[in-house]
């Protein structure tokens, strides 16, 4: 049975686009058909991470409005044949998404694959409340700061309250991701650690993301980091929570990049 | 704090897990912490401002509803010297 996933995040610029286009290539490495949709309608960038911001043609609000049939706006990724990719319309504004619309695509969307990501728009207006509205399971992206923590406590509230899920009485089933997170700044006590995090938001953690260049390395060039450079550690850090996702029990650890002691030295970033 | 925090500089992390454990308590409202408390809270600080700096986790208010009677509690904890507030520029 499909499975709707929404990346959420409430605070803007935390990595909810790059954390869907890595969990959808890593779910499609590991065989699953997958579509990740963009609902930033009006700010569109999942195309630009995913490297097919040249294909687009029809999107999100063309299919809604019933101008285009989904089939003609999914793109196929070019790297994966069963990861597709479906764009939100960069020029209309967020008023076209109905909610009759979007919960007929939602419904055709789980017809055709096993999961369905949708990257939510930051905030919690219109846009981000219909991301979520037919999800099953959502993912918190949070980055150890105080704002970020905050608005992520916010839409974990949103997420019990305003989703199709919560509204049938169930519960919604929720996971964080910690991006950005540097393990020795959090060791030097200059960065929320991990467990100050998720005593304060109390939902479970699906991945610590650790921050590294490759992240826009892998956006640079518009590829998923987990295909780009699948060793790295922020890509070893979603393949782990992808296997989580699929239920497999996947110890969990803060992946890094190694690095010589002399090179550790060279590079200590300023605090 | 441990005592080993006392040698060294404490870093900036505590105070951040404090100051959202704070303001969440707030915002997250729950049993007992309804608009009202919110608003009452709000417009208590206001004036009590005019003339007194108050921090705002020094303000405590328990609304609690009995059977006949209901009860509202403010605790604010004044500063040592009850400094005239600045003059806002």
């Amino acid at each position: 049975m499909a499975k709707v996933l929404v990346v959420t995040s409430g605070k803007g610029g935390v990595g909810k686009t790059t954390t869907t286009a890595a969990l959808g290539a890593a779910l499609a490495q590991a065989g699953q058909s997958v579509a990740v949709v963009d609902f930033d309608v009006g700010l569109r960038n999942l195309d630009l991470v995913m490297g097919a911001e040249r294909r687009v043609v029809y999107d999100l609000i063309n299919v809604v409005n019933g101008d285009a049939k989904l089939n003609q706006a999914l793109i196929r990724d070019k790297r994966l044949e069963n990861l597709s990719l479906l764009p939100a319309s960069q020029t209309r504004d967020k008023d076209a998404l109905t909610d009759e619309g979007i919960a007929r695509v939602m419904d055709e969307l789980r017809e055709k694959f096993d999961w369905v990501i949708c990257d939510s728009p930051a905030g919690i207006e219109r846009g981000a409340t219909l991301a979520m509205r037919h999800a099953d399971l959502a993912v918190v992206v949070t980055n150890p700061e105080v704002s970020s923590v905050r608005d992520s406590d916010r839409i974990i509230g949103l997420l019990d309250s305003k989703t199709l899920k919560a509204e049938r009485g169930e519960t919604m089933e929720k996971h964080l991701i910690l991006t950005r997170y540097d393990a020795a700044r959090a060791d030097r006590g200059d960065m929320l650690k991990i467990d100050d995090v998720l005593e304060i938001l109390s939902i479970p953690l699906l991945a610590i993301i650790p921050e590294s260049m490759e992240v826009l390395r892998a956006s640079n060039v518009g590829c998923p980091v987990t295909l780009n450079n699948p060793l790295s550690a922020p890509a070893r850090a979603y393949i782990d929570a992808v296997r989580r996702l699929k239920g497999e029990t996947v110890p969990m650890s803060v992946p890094s990049d190694k690095k010589s002691l002399l090179n550790k030295l060279f590079t200590r970033r300023a605090a | 704090m441990s005592l080993l925090n006392l040698f060294n500089r404490r870093g900036s992390a505590p105070v951040a897990r404090d100051r959202l454990q704070l303001i969440l308590a707030h915002e997250r409202g729950g049993a007992g912490g309804s608009d009202l408390v919110m608003i009452l809270r709000e417009e208590i600080l206001a004036v009590i401002a005019k003339h007194v700096i108050v921090e705002q986790d020094k303000v405590q208010i328990r609304l609690e509803r009995g059977k006949d009677v209901s009860t509202l509690g403010v605790d604010i904890e004044l500063p040592v010297s009850l400094a005239p507030r600045r003059q806002a520029a």
